[in-house]
């Protein structure tokens, strides 16, 4: 990297990304501000030892997502999930995806797109555990590769691999709980709720 | 050409990219002819993009990128001390 200015310039083109997941990460709009500051002011001391011709969205990903699990991950407030196990392959899909309005038909490329909000979709991604939600993150919103995420979270490829499998999987739970009280489908028999009884009044 | 199992068991890996040109190429013909996995390929991708569109914050604060240029600076002033700018 020439000088420090052209690397201000550039770094400075993913601030918005970088932005995005750090609220992600955080799921607080002020954490997330120092966040990214927090790691632009690392970038930028170390930007010595960003070797050019490297990708350097990935590098500042890499610094974001240390400096989160380093100061901030103390919060994590629920283990690894354990009960995805029985969350089969296609969850979602054999649950809504044969729905008239779901129905992804060529002619109908928006409807799923309509079914589930903003918030549904920020709060599914939210619940997950730190370890699923970042790969998940990385991978659907900002598009990188395997391999770069696999850099960026310094863990195996097979790894990330698995992690998003299992956070995807707990992503269409997710949903599926909200298709659910949206009304979208009905409760399962078997998970529904006891009738609340009327002997206390 | 390969049959439904083994075209839905790579069915992420496909949508992210990661197949090897081989491979998906079998999986493209077989979509090709079999109406029940494309369709949960169409699903997923379309979930991958409502992900994608949804869970990405659009806005930035404002101010933030001052923060920014500000710590920038102050990290630089040493430097920059006798610079009559």
């Amino acid at each position: 990297m020439a000088d420090r200015s052209a690397f201000e310039g550039l770094a400075l083109e993913h601030m918005p990304a970088l932005y995005s997941a750090a609220l992600r990460m955080t799921r607080n709009p002020s954490d997330a501000e120092d966040l990214v500051q927090e790691t632009y002011l690392k970038a930028y001391r170390s930007f010595a030892s960003f070797t050019e011709g490297t990708n350097l969205k990935a590098w500042l990903y890499r610094i974001l997502t240390n400096t989160y699990i380093n100061s901030y991950r103390a919060k994590q407030r629920r283990p690894i999930e354990s009960d995805l196990d029985d969350v089969e392959d296609l969850y979602l899909y054999r649950r809504i995806g044969a729905l008239e309005h779901v129905a992804a038909s060529r002619s109908a490329e928006d409807q799923l797109m309509d079914v589930f909000s903003e918030g549904e979709v920020r709060s599914a991604l939210e619940q997950l555990p730190d370890a699923f939600r970042m790969p998940v993150y990385l991978a659907d919103v900002d598009g990188f590769s395997y391999k770069e995420i696999a850099e960026i979270l310094e863990i195996p490829i097979g790894t990330v691999m698995s992690r998003l499998h299992r956070g995807r999987k707990a992503m269409q739970k997710a949903l599926y709980e909200f298709a659910i009280e949206q009304g979208l489908v009905d409760r399962p028999a078997d998970v529904s709720e006891p009738e609340p009884t009327r002997s206390h009044g | 050409m390969a049959d439904c199992e083994e075209t839905l068991r790579e069915l992420y890996r496909f949508l992210d990219g990661e197949v090897p040109a081989e491979q998906q190429h079998l999986i493209s013909h077989h979509l090709d002819g079999c109406m029940d996995c494309l369709q949960a390929f169409d699903f997923h991708a379309e979930l991958r993009m409502v992900i994608r569109v949804k869970a990405r914050e659009t806005e930035v604060p404002a101010g933030l990128l001052d923060k920014i240029r500000a710590c920038f600076g102050e990290d630089a002033a040493p430097d920059r001390a006798d610079d009559p700018a």
